[in-house]
């Protein structure tokens, strides 16, 4: 068969985890990376980030939102993924998405916005008319108190609903980790720093796109980037990202000094179909540019219009660097077959369920999910829902 | 408590939707037979296989398996005594048709090596199963309830061996059954009943008189891939170090 060398088993010629697998982990990513940086304002009181509180919520809803998509349609059945709730395998790594997924998507990340902006969405239900009025009418869930005393609860119940999320957000993400790390039979996989290298990975991913999209909508909103915001993001993202290579690389070391019956395959893998992808696009492009290009801002004072496009560079490309450590993971691990002795190919078709078009309608989703809840929940101070004047 | 037509209605459908998950993962009832009294595995002799495929066929016919994929199939191994670690594997179309001529070599060895399922005591692709259709029989053959798979292949993934695939049109999961339908009416499996040598032998490992035990005391026996830990039942004798 083509596209085949060496030895492959009969039934492993083909991928059966393709790219929409491949966003799973990317689009999880995102969440929990977009929601630590908001727990880094709202829990360790990092004042400078706080243009971003706000928009980190929103696009962590946005991806939340999608993450489930590429599963249902990659599933052969999608009709029966109910099924995972109601009668889980104990024993399975993945039946537990059903219940972490809702953890998450309920009890922390719904209720964390709903709190945030319930003030926002009580007035917004009384000023605004037509559709939009049923609609926060709808999100105030019956609470339209206001008062002082009514808004300080909310801050401090949301203040836990945050500290609860944190964890959650590991344990989203870590999940997702263990889900590959937990597969004896995949030595590319097999590793307890999987799910470690996923959160932090993820870390960066989120933060990066919210700071690409702080920065990208401050402009298109024709305002001025809050600086002191986007250099603490930067940092927190240079410092996470050393974390993240840090364990990637001792990953990589580790094997190449243990070398044990698997490492000759794998180095084969590396060095030929995964060359591209993993060497040039995930290292050398995605990680040690920008690893370079925030070293750079963090030790030379450079001009604000410089740091800008540094940081605007570093964020494109991490999370370039990112989606292909996902593909590499992914799709890598199944390239080579189980028996050491052989290689299959990728080929990713146009049109089909998991066709590469269906990929980018997924990848595209939730920008058009944010473009919403920006709409239905503006983050911006500047252009909060106002009180009305007293009097009124 | 006074039941009401209104009641009833309501009470059927619930319980007939909590009856299919009482029967899922009940596989095929025989009479005469009870699950507990076997525990199956299989005997692979690789020193009286020819490689002549017959039992690739035997279980496409049987069970139904779509072209280019396979619940059993044949490797020929040629292992130099200068590449014992890297020995040269084909296996055409799982072997089905058989294989070519080869010439012998003083330099090394050639031989055949049949593939199935292994039907693991500890099998990783039950424990990943995220609903459960994918299940251990009380007499150890491991069975997946195709009506109630999602089709997510997560057991594809798990399996150490290859053995499973995601079946085309189904798309669900799909491997060797160790022909239960068969075997639990007091039959052997397909594979097992075409093999003109008898290189495969359905084994019953909780039946004192069944010449497993025999065999098993009195030759060198193997599992594939052992490091895995997954209390794999299909037996091989004779299998050269060189076989993953």
């Amino acid at each position: 068969m083509t596209g085949v060398e060496g030895y492959m088993y009969p039934n492993e010629i083909r991928l059966y985890w393709s790219v929409l697998i491949v966003l799973y982990p990317y689009i999880t990513g995102l969440v929990a990376g977009a929601f630590i940086l908001a727990s880094l304002e709202r829990i360790f009181r990092v004042e400078a980030v706080k243009p971003t509180y706000r928009l980190a919520l929103l696009t962590a809803m946005a991806f939340l939102l999608d993450a489930p998509l590429p599963l249902l349609f990659h599933l052969g059945h999608p009709e029966r993924a109910w099924e995972m709730y109601f009668t889980p395998h104990k024993t399975s790594a993945m039946a537990m998405f059903g219940y972490v997924y809702l953890w998450y998507l309920m009890a922390v990340l719904t209720f964390e916005i709903w709190l945030d902006y319930r003030r926002d969405i009580v007035l917004r239900s009384q000023q605004t008319k037509g559709i939009l009025r049923v609609i926060y009418k709808i999100m105030t869930l019956g609470s339209s108190n206001i008062s002082e005393r009514a808004l300080n609860i909310d801050e401090r119940v949301g203040w836990l609903v945050t500290l609860i999320g944190i964890p959650s957000a590991f344990l989203l993400h870590g999940y997702v980790g263990f889900i590959f790390g937990s597969l004896k039979s995949n030595p590319w996989w097999d590793s307890p720093l999987m799910p470690v290298v996923f959160i932090f990975s993820a870390m960066v991913s989120g933060i990066a796109a919210v700071m690409l999209f702080y920065m990208l909508l401050t402009k298109m909103r024709h305002k001025t980037i809050d600086m002191r915001c986007v250099d603490a993001i930067a940092m927190y993202m240079f410092y996470i990202f050393i974390i993240d290579f840090s364990l990637e690389m001792l990953d990589l070391v580790h094997r190449i000094y243990e070398a044990n019956e698997s490492f000759r395959s794998l180095n084969f893998l590396v060095h030929t179909k995964l060359y591209f992808s993993q060497i040039i696009l995930q290292i050398l492009i995605g990680t040690i540019t920008p690893l370079v290009l925030l070293f750079i801002t963090q030790v030379v004072k450079l001009p604000e219009i410089a740091r800008k496009r540094m940081y605007t560079v570093s964020g494109i490309l991490a999370l370039i660097g990112i989606f292909a450590m996902r593909w590499n993971v992914v799709i890598g691990g199944q390239l080579f077959s189980k028996s050491f002795l052989g290689y299959t190919s990728y080929k990713i078709h146009l049109v089909t369920r998991e066709g590469l078009l269906v990929a980018l309608g997924l990848t595209m989703l939730p920008l058009i999910f944010l473009w919403i809840l920006l709409k239905l929940l503006p983050p911006w101070e500047d252009e909060g829902a106002h009180a009305p004047a007293a009097g009124d | 408590m006074k039941t009401t037509r209104r009641k009833l209605l309501i009470l059927l459908p619930a319980a007939a939707v909590a009856w299919k998950y009482v029967l899922a993962g009940t596989p095929e009832q025989a009479p005469n037979y009870t699950m507990t009294d076997h525990w199956w595995g299989m005997l692979i002799d690789i020193s009286k296989c020819i490689g002549c495929g017959n039992c690739v066929r035997a279980c496409q016919t049987e069970n139904d398996v779509p072209d280019g994929y396979f619940r059993t199939w044949v490797e020929l191994y040629h292992r130099s005594d200068w590449h014992l670690e890297n020995p040269i594997v084909i296996s055409p179309d799982g072997g089905k048709e058989g294989f070519p001529s080869m010439k012998p070599d003083p330099d090394g060895e050639y031989f055949f090596v049949p593939k199935l399922c292994n039907h693991c005591a500890d099998s990783p692709c039950t424990q990943v199963c995220p609903v459960g259709a994918t299940f251990i029989t009380p007499d150890g053959v491991v069975l997946i309830d195709q009506t109630y798979c999602l089709g997510c292949a997560y057991c594809v993934q798990a399996c150490p061996y290859g053995c499973r695939y995601i079946h085309p049109t189904k798309r669900v999961a799909d491997k060797c059954t160790l022909c239960y339908h068969r075997i639990t009416k007091g039959l052997t499996t397909a594979c097992c009943e075409n093999c003109p040598t008898g290189a495969r032998q359905l084994a019953d490992l909780k039946n004192p008189n069944d010449p497993i035990h025999k065999f098993l005391n009195t030759h060198k026996v193997q599992v594939l891939k052992p490091q895995m830990a997954t209390g794999a039942k299909v037996f091989y004798n004779d299998l050269d170090g060189s076989v993953r």
